[in-house]
């Protein structure tokens, strides 16, 4: 069996950088940006991308529906 | 591998449903209702009832819940949610009707209407989102808000011997007849949203089954009302609303658990 | 083939509503009303033509039931008594903001607060002002006997429909209780189209989603659905108005007067002409749409109008800003729950005639 390899995609625009994907994740992937976006909010992004599995917990727990999960098995 | 390998359509294993419009969630950042919202709409997209449902929505902080949850919605005066949903249900039986309330709309102003629906076993579906705060007028004291816990107008703590208790509406109706389920959940962590849905799932399908009602709260986080930062007030609401309000299923196919 | 009865016009109310193919009733016990829910729960209409009948935890339960059956495009109604429509107005400003039809019936009794359970006619302001918050109007019919109880219901969810607007029946204990003979109306089916513009009966691929709401933070659009609102009313003013007219072509006192105080003048223009004065009677049948430019053109030919209202005087004023002072206009009734003889009706008259 392989092991999962993961990446997100973050709806930057309507990210309200709550945070709470960040402390969800884990292995650590996610991080606020330092810059923020047309709202005024830091966003979600991989900050350690290379530890993303897939596991989809970041897009379960935010609550603006704003990250899409992908997987693939290496 | 590189990213652009893996972010690929066919490699996709999780993104909202279609049933959450595109609109931009008009909730503060981090709060509950967003999550609440869209494993209502997973389980009805699951199901393969969007056709035949019909969404009421409360006065609160949901009271846009229409402008998200891509379906028919009724909205209703605040409380009056559960007895739209009865003139709703009774005149289609076979429709799927549910109401998304907060606590102050079904525990306060909304008790009757509340109480009376889960009496008759109207058979719909309750989502009630209790936060223990009124979070749309700017945070003040709900029926649900604990002993001590300040709000602006309980500005030096809840009073229990003036201002009364904090009601535990779920345990309530729950013993009432024509209620058939009752859970307490939460949504703030990957394993509670996965419990907190299987509930609704469960809640809808008792609804197939025309069980009667079937009601699912779900403890949340009010951080603006609270004051406190998305992931403080989490883990504010584990440490304080959680003892009080328990989580986990109340009633069961009829059965009031630990009883 | 349509049948004759005597019946009580409560009852009447809730055969019509049966045989208008109503979908649901839903309410709660008050007097003088309640012989509308206990006729229904009787005549088990579920049995008859599949409408609903519930009895609700209270009338603000009971008018949300109809807000929520509204809207998916069935044909519903409730009934109270001045205290229960007092609590049902929060609904009502819903329903017309929502732009749903529905037939609500008022068997009015006096007040005000729990007054008393006699009949009256004091809810004339609630019933054609609007009644809950905002701008909004009513269709308000007037019955004046058993036989318009049963006739109005089916005309209410008519008017109802074709405006998408809540229809009132503004009745009284007297008309309520009393009995007579109704020639009732042959059954008609229920509905079994449902407007895809606007119903929420479950979305379609074909129309998407609909929304019943009375609701919009932005004001500009708010302002743009009530100007949208004004327009259906204008239009109604201008199409619905309905009265019926007694010994009014030679007339020069008019009686203006609905329901059982319409029945009470009525005797009063009998009496009236016997002694030889020229009484004539104006029966508004419907009250919003009030008969404005009919009085006002009855004003530029007769002396003087006299409102008669179990009331201290409410549709008095309409009828003054109709008749914008061109002649007297003063009123007359008995009120809280006290009601009116013919003989007092003519006593007043005869007096201003003399003053004036």
């Amino acid at each position: 069996m392989g092991r999962a390899k993961g990446a997100i995609v973050v709806d930057i625009e309507k990210c309200k950088g709550c945070n709470i994907c960040v402390v969800n994740c884990p292995t650590d992937v996610i991080e606020l940006s330092k810059e923020v976006n047309g709202k005024g909010y830091p966003y979600a992004y991989m900050e350690n991308p290379e530890n993303c599995t897939g596991c989809a917990n970041c897009a379960l727990v935010c609550p603006d529906g704003v990250i899409e999960v992908y997987r693939v098995i290496v | 591998m590189d990213i652009k390998d893996i972010i690929k359509p066919e490699n996709k294993v999780y993104s909202k449903t279609s049933l959450m419009t595109d609109n931009a969630l008009s909730y503060c950042p981090g709060c509950g209702h967003g999550t609440a919202h869209r494993i209502v709409m997973e389980v009805i997209e699951e199901m393969g009832i969007a056709h035949d449902t019909i969404g009421v929505a409360p006065v609160g902080c949901s009271v846009l819940a229409y402008d998200f949850m891509d379906i028919d919605m009724t909205q209703a005066a605040h409380g009056r949610a559960p007895a739209v949903a009865t003139g709703i249900k009774r005149l289609w039986p076979d429709k799927f009707v549910f109401t998304y309330q907060g606590d102050g709309d079904l525990a306060a102003i909304g008790t009757a209407e509340t109480i009376h629906a889960c009496n008759r076993g109207e058979n719909i579906v309750i989502i009630f989102v209790n936060n223990g705060i009124y979070g749309m007028t700017g945070g003040q004291m709900a029926p649900t808000t604990l002993g001590g816990m300040k709000s602006s107008t309980s500005p030096f703590g809840r009073d229990i011997g003036t201002m009364g208790n904090p009601i535990k509406m779920t345990e309530l109706v729950a013993n009432l007849p024509g209620v058939y389920f009752a859970s307490r959940q939460a949504v703030h962590k990957p394993s509670n949203v996965r419990k907190a849905k299987k509930a609704i799932r469960q809640a809808f399908e008792n609804q197939k089954e025309k069980k009667g009602l079937s009601i699912v709260e779900i403890v949340s986080n009010c951080n603006s009302g609270w004051k406190m930062a998305p992931v403080q007030s989490n883990i504010w609401m584990e440490e304080n609303m959680f003892p009080y309000y328990p989580l986990g299923d109340i009633k069961v196919d009829d059965v009031i658990l630990g009883k | 083939m349509s049948e004759l009865k005597l019946m009580k016009g409560n009852e009447a109310v809730a055969e019509a509503a049966i045989r208008a193919g109503a979908d649901a009733y839903f309410g709660y016990p008050i007097t003088p009303q309640s012989e509308v829910l206990e006729y229904l729960m009787s005549e088990q209409p579920e049995k008859r033509t599949g409408m609903i009948v519930l009895q609700a935890e209270s009338e603000v339960a009971a008018i949300n039931m109809v807000y929520g059956a509204a809207g998916t495009g069935k044909r519903v109604m409730t009934s109270s008594s001045s205290p229960g429509i007092s609590l049902k107005q929060e609904g009502i400003s819903y329903i017309a903001g929502a732009e749903l039809p529905c037939l609500i019936v008022n068997v009015v009794r006096g007040g005000p607060g729990l007054g008393t359970i006699q009949p009256s006619q004091a809810d004339y302001f609630q019933s054609t002002k609007g009644g809950g918050h905002g701008d909004y109007r009513l269709i308000v019919l007037a019955p004046a006997s058993v036989q318009e109880m049963s006739d109005f219901v089916k005309l209410g969810f008519e008017l109802a429909f074709k405006y998408r607007n809540p229809v009132l029946m503004l009745s009284d204990g007297v008309i309520g209780q009393m009995m007579e003979k109704v020639e009732l109306f042959d059954q008609q089916p229920r509905l079994d189209y449902f407007d895809p513009a606007w119903t929420t009966t479950g979305k379609t691929d074909d129309r998407g989603r609909n929304i019943i709401t009375s609701l919009d933070l932005d004001p500009y659009l708010m302002e743009k659905h009530n100007q949208m609102l004004q327009a259906k009313y204008r239009k109604i003013e201008e199409l619905e108005v309905r009265v019926e007219e007694i010994m009014i072509e030679d007339a020069e006192y008019i009686f203006v007067a609905y329901g059982s105080s319409a029945r009470i003048s009525q005797k009063a223009v009998e009496l009236a002409r016997a002694k030889g004065i020229k009484a004539g009677l104006l029966r508004p049948k419907t009250l919003f749409p009030f008969p404005k430019r009919i009085i006002s053109e009855l004003a530029d030919r007769v002396k003087g109008f006299l409102s008669v209202e179990m009331s201290a005087g409410q549709m008095v004023e309409d009828v003054r800003l109709a008749v914008n002072g061109k002649v007297w206009v003063e009123h007359f009734g008995r009120y809280g729950g006290v009601v009116h003889s013919p003989n007092e009706v003519l006593d007043a008259l005869e007096n201003l005639i003399e003053k004036k």
